[in-house]
């Protein structure tokens, strides 16, 4: 488990975008680097995400190690009634974590 | 005279071996590869897509990175980024689900140079659009 904040708005307007932020606290190891005895140091990065509304898809991404450590993502949902926000990654280990939020839509 | 043109030539001679001690590193012809085959047959035109990043950066190891398209969310297939100076090209790729706000992503990315960025994204009706930011990189990202 790795430590996740997410910002979310408690209340939102029906049918209107907001914005949900969400910053992981993951080195993002890129494989690319060396260690003091010049070993390669292993790749161990988050390499998938996917953002769900109620089961309604919101946005998926493939990560690369091109993304800074502790990756940050912003987007936008909409939605049309009060749910749940669920946040879903995977990292090279295969390892799935999943984060929620709740949003009411007044 | 002759010996003045020996220590030039010697000279430039002992120059030229250190010049190819870059990192590994993409190339812009890999790039161009990556993105003909994410766009297939459709042709690539310079619009609708904003790229937003810094020109300048200070430190390449966490760099802002905004994509948007101009564009219905529907009608958006997909947005991939690509970084041609960084060892491993291809820095994002974010497709959008019905329940998306608009079709744009932010996220903070790893630039190992100066370089060119480019993000393409294909819409629904098979056109593709991109753009592309030149960036100058102080501190480049550590790769070694």
């Amino acid at each position: 488990m790795v430590r996740v904040l997410i910002s979310v708005p408690k209340r939102v307007k029906r049918g209107e975008a907001f914005d949900v932020k969400l910053l992981i606290s993951h080195p993002m190891e890129s494989g690319q680097r060396r260690d003091a005895m010049g070993e390669a140091i292993p790749r161990d990065i988050i390499n998938s995400f996917v953002c769900t509304y109620n089961d309604d898809e919101v946005l998926r991404a493939d990560l690369f190690p091109a993304i800074a450590a502790n990756p940050f993502l912003s987007f936008a949902v909409t939605a049309e009634q009060s749910g749940t926000l669920t946040m879903t990654f995977i990292d090279d280990h295969g390892v799935v974590q999943t984060e929620t939020a709740s949003v009411t839509v007044e | 005279m002759m010996r003045r043109r020996f220590l030039v030539l010697t000279g430039s001679g002992l120059i030229v071996p250190l010049a190819p001690m870059h990192p590994a590193r993409a190339t812009p012809v890999q790039v161009a590869a990556l993105i003909a085959e994410l766009v297939g047959d459709a042709t690539l035109r310079d619009e609708r897509v904003k790229l937003d990043l810094p020109v300048m950066v200070e430190n390449g190891n966490s760099v802002g990175m905004t994509v948007s398209v101009d564009a219905a969310l529907g009608d958006v297939r997909s947005i991939d980024v690509f970084a041609e100076g960084n060892p491993l090209p291809h820095v994002l790729r974010v497709r959008f689900g019905p329940r998306a706000g608009a079709p744009r992503i932010a996220t903070r990315i790893r630039l190992a140079t100066s370089q060119t960025v480019t993000a393409v994204a294909k819409l629904a009706d098979g056109s593709c659009w991109r753009d592309r930011v030149d960036l100058l990189v102080t501190l480049a990202a550590c790769i070694d």
